[in-house]
């Protein structure tokens, strides 16, 4: 399999194709490329079933990278090593390293629910707590840290929802339920609940497949806003949403083993403009997937 | 491929339409006859029971046998301390029996668990009266309440340890994800986020063991005995509705079957008061949505 290692990617990318372009995109090659998580030879294991295998690739700091596929190919297992909830799937298992600021995040003795702080997730389906307020929804994470003072609460639950997009829309019912609000208004609770306890990356594991156009623009948009500050990393099956919103874009494919490679990884102008594999061509053409 | 005639489809259609009819019915009638008891109960339970209701039934003790009038007070008020202590020590266990299974339950020493819960709610109540007699009522050399709200309490638990764990089960998995995706120790997830959500469920099974244990009268018969009398201490003989309807429904006097009537009467309005209360409270909000 052809993993692109970073410093083989060409360091100015093409111009990108106009329908791909974003005008808040910055010049990739300008940014000053600092890795956030590096992850090395990681293969993942669902029993004795491989899931993905031989993935090596840098994640960069405050940019958006895309991970997109075919159904099956393992997009999710993968982002689900990053901050290590594949854990949970019954006898789950995996090899290699995810190395989140220099430190592998598996090494013994790290504990997990740390790494989870550290790297946030945005999940499919909007889940906010059902028992919960909309403030309480974005303090939940505060909460499990054991920060009890509120007037930090209440600041961090501000900043959050303005972050998120979402505190002009809410800031008078903050004591409503959460799963009062409308779907792409709840996975924006959701991702305000995510930056909450301030971590350095933020996984989104196809977060606008449950909504609808309207939503899904809001949700990119915030987005691009968020990479400022945090890392992201979003799975996608839908290619535009890839070329909309993301810096990198990998591709991922089931091999011949029955497990997810990485294909191809470059910058997401190169990528949907000049792709190096034949199989990521065909594939975002359209001729598969 | 046979090719099938209008004819011959029709008289198909026919037929099937005909059985699709026959059985519809013979389920109709299943559900019938599976409500028509409780219908026949209430109707008889009003009807003898009605005229037995008055305000001394609330107030006044039981009169000494054979004098006409008095209350059923003391059976009232022993009802109510002994339920209320069951579920006071039964819930803390039960709950969190429930949780271990659901949690920590997916293995082989939770199939064992659940195997013996199980047959603890099948023992029959009798049987458990019995054991905390030997347990409690023999060294103590008295009968009391307490030992009548323990032999309820071991009825009530695991009943209700299975219901908790079947609405900890039903949690949706995504909310026990999203606790995690924040950091959240395991502990944390099921105190703040698990239960919680379970709770509405929780309560409804609870309410349903209470109801259940309010009408036992086999655990009370030689734990806590009866006693004419009202009375608080738990630490002696009490007094209770099924244990008084037992004895006023096989004595002589026709005033105490008549009270022994208003008492089922009032036995089975409490428990449906509770179910529709539950009902009312919780029954739309059990469903989370997805």
């Amino acid at each position: 399999m052809t993993e692109v290692p970073a410093s083989t990617q060409p360091a100015d990318a093409p111009p990108a194709a106009p329908w791909l372009t974003r005008e808040s995109a910055a010049p990739v090659a300008e940014v000053a490329r600092r890795v956030s998580i590096r992850v090395e030879d990681l293969s993942a294991w669902y029993g004795a079933k491989l899931a993905i295998t031989g993935i090596s690739m840098d994640i960069y700091q405050n940019s958006v990278t895309a991970l997109i596929g075919p159904s099956g190919c393992g997009k999710s297992t993968y982002i689900r090593c990053l901050n290590r909830m594949h854990e949970f799937a019954p006898n789950a298992r995996i090899r290699g390293k995810v190395l989140l600021d220099g430190a592998d995040i598996y090494e013994p003795g790290v504990d997990p629910a740390r790494v989870r702080q550290r790297v946030g997730m945005v999940f499919q389906k909007p889940n906010p707590f059902p028992t919960m307020s909309i403030a309480e929804n974005v303090a939940a994470g505060l909460r499990f840290m054991g920060i009890r003072s509120r007037g930090e609460i209440n600041d961090r639950v501000e900043a959050s929802l303005k972050l998120a997009a979402l505190w002009d829309e809410v800031k008078d019912d903050l004591k409503k339920p959460g799963m009062a609000l409308s779907g792409g208004q709840q996975q924006r609770l959701c991702i305000a609940r995510a930056i909450a306890v301030e971590p350095e990356v933020i996984l989104m594991d196809e977060p606008c497949s449950a909504l609808d156009p309207v939503a899904t623009l809001k949700i990119e948009d915030l987005m691009r806003g968020l990479a400022e500050r945090y890392t992201i990393v979003i799975v996608t099956h839908n290619m535009q949403q890839a070329a909309r919103v993301s810096d990198y874009t990998a591709f991922l494919l089931m091999g011949e083993d029955g497990a997810g490679h990485v294909i191809e990884y470059r910058t997401t102008g190169e990528m949907f403009t000049a792709p190096q594999d034949k199989r990521t061509e065909d594939y975002i053409t359209g001729r598969f997937g | 491929m046979t090719a099938y005639s209008a004819e011959q489809w029709e008289a198909g259609y026919r037929r099937r339409r005909a059985m699709n009819r026959l059985m519809t019915g013979v389920m109709v009638l299943a559900t019938a006859m599976a409500v028509i008891p409780l219908f026949l109960i209430l109707f008889y339970l009003i009807r003898n029971g009605i005229g037995g209701i008055n305000l001394d039934l609330f107030t006044q003790d039981p009169n000494r046998p054979g004098r006409v009038g008095g209350g059923v007070k003391s059976a009232l008020m022993g009802s109510g301390i002994m339920v209320g202590l069951a579920v006071a020590m039964g819930v803390p266990v039960a709950v969190g029996c429930g949780v271990f299974l659901a949690e920590f339950g997916q293995n082989r020493a939770g199939l064992v668990m659940r195997f013996l819960v199980d047959v603890l709610a099948g023992i029959p109540s009798i049987t458990v009266g019995l054991f905390v007699y030997g347990l409690i009522v023999l060294p103590q050399k008295q009968f009391t309440a307490f030992a009548g709200a323990v032999a309820l309490a071991i009825i009530f638990v695991p009943i209700v340890a299975r219901i908790t764990e079947e609405m900890v089960l039903l949690v949706p998995r995504s909310l026990r994800e999203a606790a995690y995706a924040l950091g959240a120790p395991r502990w944390k997830t099921v105190l703040r986020v698990i239960l919680p959500t379970a709770v509405p469920g929780i309560v409804t099974g609870v309410m349903l063991a209470l109801s259940r244990i309010a009408g036992e009268a086999a655990p009370l018969l030689f734990t806590a005995l009866g006693n004419q009398f009202s009375s608080t201490d738990v630490f002696h003989a009490m007094d209770a509705l099924p244990l008084r309807i037992f004895v006023y429904a096989t004595g002589p006097y026709d005033y105490w079957h008549e009270q022994a009537w208003a008492m089922s009467l009032i036995l089975v309005g409490i428990i449906l008061a509770i179910s529709l209360i539950v009902r009312t409270l919780f029954g739309t909000r059990v469903t989370v949505r997805q």
